[in-house]
C-alpha cells in the first residue's frame, strides 16, 4: 500500500507520535460516549418508573406505533451500522473512493431513517398522541396515556437529533475524504464518527423494544 | 488476519461485520416474532436479552472493543454500571415507596404527624383510615 505524499498524519506538538495521538482521541471519544449514555439513562430512568407505575398504559399504547416501520428502522440502522464499519475498514485499506460510497451509504440510510420517522411523527401529531398537556387522543384506555407518548416522543426524538448530528458529520467525512484528508495512516475521524454511529444505533436497538415491543 | 498497516490497527476480515451484521437482523426478527405471543412478564426480560445481545454484538465487533486496548471497554461498561445503580436504586425507591408508607404511617399518624396534612403519596389505599388507630 503505497502513501500519499500528502502531510495526512496530522500530528500535533503535545504528541510524541500519531498512535498515541489517535489512542487519546479514541479514549477522549469513549468518555464522550459515557457521557451519551448517561444522558440517555436520564430518559431510560423515566421509562423504567413510569412503566412500572402503569404498565396497563404502556401495553394499551404501544399498539398505536407501527411494529413494521419500528422494525424497518431497524434494520436501517443495522445495515447503516455496517456501512459505517466498512468505509472504516476501506480507508484502512486506503481504498479511498469505496470510503466516500460506503459513507455516502450510511448518509442514505440515515436519511431514510430520519423519513421513516417522519412519517411516524407527523401521522401521531395528526392524531394527537402527543406528549404531556398537548395530548388530545381519546383512543387508548385508562388514564393518563400521555405519559406513554411523553417517553416515546422524548426518547425517539433525542435519538432522532443524535441520528441528524451523526448525519452532518458524516457529510463533513465524505467531503474530506473526496479531497483527500484521510489516509491509512490517519483516518481518526472517521474512526470516531463510526464509534459514535455504532452508539446511536446500539440506543435504537433499545428504544425498539422498549417502545414497539411491549408484550 | 490482514496485517495492520500502521501501528497496531487491527483491520479484520469483511465476513466478520457480514456475519455480525447478519446475527443482527436475524435477532432482530426473532425479537418481532417472540413479542407476537404473550408471555406476561417474559415478555420484556427475553426483548431485553435479546437487546442486550445485539448491543454486546456492535460493541465488541463494530466498535472493535473485542480488539482494542482494554481501557475503552472499561470506560464503556463503566458507563453501564453507573447507569444500572442509576436505574436500580431509583426503582427501589419509586416501587417500594408504598410499602414504607404503609409501614411507618402507623407510628406517624399516631404521633398526629400526619393528621392534619395528609401527605397523599402514589398509592395510599391500603393504609389504614388515619384516626382511631391508637396503640401498638
Amino acid at each position: 500500500m503505497s502513501h500519499t505524499a500528502e502531510p495526512t498524519t496530522h500530528l500535533a506538538h503535545h504528541f510524541s507520535d500519531t498512535q498515541q495521538q489517535a489512542d487519546t482521541a479514541k479514549l477522549g471519544t469513549w468518555v464522550f460516549l459515557l457521557t451519551e449514555v448517561l444522558l440517555f439513562g436520564g430518559l431510560f430512568c423515566f421509562y423504567s418508573i413510569y412503566r412500572s407505575w402503569n404498565p396497563e398504559i404502556f401495553h394499551n399504547a404501544h399498539k398505536f406505533l407501527n411494529v413494521g416501520l419500528g422494525a424497518t428502522n431497524t434494520v436501517v440502522l443495522i445495515v447503516s451500522s455496517l456501512t459505517m464499519a466498512l468505509a472504516i475498514r476501506s480507508m484502512q485499506l486506503g481504498e479511498r473512493r469505496k470510503t466516500i460510497w460506503f459513507l455516502v451509504a450510511t448518509f442514505l440510510l440515515a436519511t431514510t431513517f430520519m423519513v421513516i420517522k417522519y412519517f411516524e411523527y407527523s401521522h401521531k401529531i395528526h392524531l394527537g398522541q402527543l406528549p404531556g398537556q398537548w395530548y388530545t387522543f381519546q383512543g387508548v384506555e385508562g388514564t393518563n396515556p400521555h405519559i406513554f407518548f411523553s417517553a416515546y416522543f422524548m426518547m425517539t426524538g433525542l435519538h432522532g437529533f443524535h441520528v441528524l448530528g451523526g448525519m452532518g458529520l458524516i457529510t463533513w467525512l465524505i467531503i474530506k475524504t473526496a479531497r483527500g484528508g484521510f489516509s491509512p495512516a490517519y483516518y481518526t475521524p472517521i474512526e470516531m464518527t463510526g464509534l459514535y454511529w455504532h452508539l446511536v444505533d446500539l440506543i435504537w436497538i433499545f428504544l425498539f423494544p422498549l417502545f414497539y415491543l411491549i408484550g | 488476519m490482514s496485517t495492520p498497516i500502521t501501528g497496531h490497527h487491527h483491520i479484520l476480515p469483511l465476513r466478520v461485520y457480514f456475519a455480525v451484521a447478519a446475527a443482527l437482523l436475524v435477532f432482530t426478527v426473532i425479537t418481532v416474532i417472540i413479542a407476537q405471543f404473550q408471555f406476561g412478564e417474559f415478555n420484556l426480560i427475553i426483548a431485553m436479552i435479546i437487546a442486550a445481545i445485539k448491543a454486546t454484538l456492535v460493541a465488541l465487533f463494530f466498535m472493535h472493543l473485542k480488539y482494542d486496548n482494554r481501557i475503552y471497554a472499561i470506560v464503556f461498561v463503566g458507563s453501564l454500571m453507573f447507569l444500572a445503580v442509576f436505574i436500580i436504586f431509583t426503582m427501589f425507591d419509586t416501587l417500594r415507596r408504598g410499602d414504607i408508607y404503609e409501614e411507618v404511617a402507623h407510628p406517624l399518624q399516631d404521633a398526629r404527624i400526619y393528621h392534619q396534612a395528609p401527605a397523599a403519596p402514589a398509592d395510599t389505599s391500603h393504609t389504614p383510615a388515619p384516626p382511631a388507630q391508637a396503640g401498638h
